[in-house]
């Protein structure tokens, strides 16, 4: 049964970012994965070989959309060729939710192909919210928002970030996809505890979570999702999946990928935490 | 990296009243050029301090001032465009070299930002760009201008919209005065003064070759071009297309150019059968032979449709 209102995917368990250097391996030898992520925008094109292993993919394997540029906290409002364009590709993929991020990253139709942390004001997360609704009235799937990680803060906040999260996502009435690797990261970069944001998100509404690598630098952290999860990011991980009950999961490699069974392997580690809620969540049962 | 020039545009404003104003603020600080060093300008764009002005805006943390913590969108802002610049013209790359390359693509950044949700777009209107800045490819601009062309044409190969493929049934009982067609959006038809062919898969061999030569999982290359050369010759034709999802380039003879044109322009198969010819001394059978062999060839590499 699902964890909650907006996590009726319980059962998919933990899946992986499909990525160009193991196209040809899961093509060829139909690799076991309960789900594959697509970042959209890497499919929202015309034609030729993209839609080509997509739909290969597609015939094999349940497949959840991520986007990186709806930019639900930019000031414009949403672009209509966008959203069509978008619109194609989940009528296409069946996704059964679409996620995109917690932020800006276009402003008067330029774009920074960022991902750029919002100012956390009472007016930001209105108008997010109201974009979340016109984007999710839009498409007809649920949407999930992710946190980003962030390399700055901002005079102009009101709140913290996971109260401007509860903000926008209960103003949306949305899920949320929990990063619990860019929560790691910000509370590096910010100075906060990480338990503090996990502990404090509305968890009836994580409808799934992302798990990653990062690289420390001598003054801060970066997410650059280039090598195996660390510790203290499965810990975290392990205490929000108690909080939040099972939850489909995902590994995102980026970057100096590995081998898919590399992959695959450091992705698998995620079951023994969901073993653990399942049983929790059992015993509540 | 370009320097800015100092009071030349009103500053952005460092109190802003909403969202919007606020956004554009810090999209003005983040995607302004790097300075030297790929460090953040310690200039604001009103030539006071960027300090000062950005510490309105952005808190510090323990370990980094506002300036700093900008500094790493911006540096992320143009790494991210000029790599993907990069990826998508590793002939211009090699034919101008490091020391030329990357300030005409920071310049061509600079007056043309994204304005497309996907970096596929980015290098769109580069062509446009080095013909109106010649002066940034000297002494390569008829070259650096054919292989733009050439590998903005291998983008739209790669994932350009397909049209249904002429069949011939579609083809039976039609006069060749009245038929049109046209041709799959995703080809390109180019001509050019130098074998650009010839010299991307040199470039690409070379970047091959020294990747295998590399332990590193995706090795970005110091520098671009190895032994490739890039020598003038006799005028080109090449078509490039995709056949089956795979990028394909295809010498073309001039009249079979010409013939392709006239149809994409809309004339009926006659005319531009007649156009293809007009200069031509072969004789009619040989025209004929020719042109039977095109179209076989073309019909079965997909790349004519019906008109629409």
């Amino acid at each position: 049964m699902p964890a909650n209102r907006h996590n009726g995917f319980t059962e998919y368990g933990v899946g992986l970012g499909l990525r160009v250097p193991h196209y040809r391996h899961i093509l060829a030898n139909q690799p076991t994965c309960a789900w594959f992520e697509i970042i959209s925008e890497n499919f929202m094109v015309d034609g030729g070989r993209p839609l080509e292993v997509l739909d290969a993919i597609l015939e094999q394997y349940q497949v959840v959309q991520h986007g990186v540029s709806m930019y639900f906290g930019s000031a414009d409002k949403p672009d209509r060729t966008h959203l069509r364009r978008l619109k194609n590709l989940v009528k296409r993929t069946k996704t059964p939710w679409l996620s995109d991020h917690l932020c800006w990253g276009s402003v008067d139709g330029t774009y920074t192909h960022d991902l750029l942390p919002m100012p956390y004001t009472m007016e930001a997360a209105i108008r997010t919210a109201q974009k979340i609704r016109q984007v999710r009235d839009f498409l007809e799937v649920p949407i999930c928002v992710e946190n980003v990680s962030s390399y700055m803060e901002f005079h102009a906040s009101e709140m913290t970030e996971w109260e401007f999260l509860t903000e926008v996502v209960e103003r949306a009435d949305c899920g949320i996809l929990l990063d619990v690797n860019n929560i790691y990261v910000s509370s590096r970069n910010h100075g906060f505890n990480p338990m503090d944001y996990v502990n404090n998100v509305p968890h009836h509404r994580v409808g799934q979570m992302h798990i990653a690598g990062h690289t420390k630098f001598e003054k801060y952290i970066l997410d650059t999702h280039d090598h195996p999860v660390l510790d203290p990011v499965w810990k975290l991980y392990a205490h929000a999946t108690k909080l939040c009950g099972v939850t489909a999961t995902l590994l995102e490699w980026d970057d100096k990928i590995p081998s898919f069974d590399e992959v695959h392997a450091e992705a698998l580690k995620a079951n023994e935490y969901i073993a653990d809620a399942r049983t929790a969540q059992n015993g509540k049962n | 990296m370009e320097r800015t020039k100092k009071r030349s545009a009103p500053a952005p404003d460092l109190a802003p009243r909403d969202l919007l104003a606020w956004q554009r603020t810090m999209h003005a600080a983040i995607t302004r050029p790097l300075a030297p060093g790929d460090r953040a300008q310690r200039r604001w764009f009103d030539g006071s301090s960027s300090a000062r002005a950005v510490a309105k805006l952005v808190k510090p943390s323990r370990t980094l001032r506002p300036l700093e913590r900008v500094e790493i969108y911006n540096r992320m802002y143009w790494f991210r465009l000029l790599d993907s610049m990069a990826q998508d013209f590793p002939g211009l790359r090699a034919l101008l070299g490091e020391k030329q390359f990357w300030p005409l693509i920071e310049r061509y950044l600079a007056a043309n930002p994204s304005h497309s949700f996907t970096l596929r777009d980015l290098g769109s209107r580069l062509e446009r760009f080095i013909s109106r800045e010649p002066s940034l490819v000297v002494p390569h601009g008829a070259a650096a201008r054919d292989l733009v062309r050439f590998e903005w044409a291998q983008i739209v190969a790669f994932d350009g919209p397909s049209r249904p493929r002429l069949k011939k049934s579609q083809l039976a009982g039609v006069p060749g005065d009245k038929l049109r067609l046209s041709l799959q959006p995703y080809l390109t038809l180019l001509t050019c003064r130098y074998p650009v062919d010839e010299y991307v898969l040199a470039v690409k061999r070379d970047g091959a070759l020294r990747t295998e030569a590399s332990n590193a999982v995706a090795a970005r290359t110091d520098s671009a071009g190895g032994s490739a050369q890039l020598i003038r010759g006799v005028v080109l034709h090449i078509a490039v297309h995709r056949v089956d999802n795979q990028l394909y380039y295809k010498r073309l003879e001039s009249e079979a150019v010409r013939l392709l044109s006239a149809l994409k322009a809309g004339h009926t198969v006659a005319e531009a059968c007649a156009f293809a010819f007009a200069r031509s001394s072969l004789g009619v059978s040989e025209q004929a032979e020719k042109i039977r062999g095109w179209f076989a060839l073309w019909m079965r590499l997909g790349w004519l449709c019906a008109r629409e």
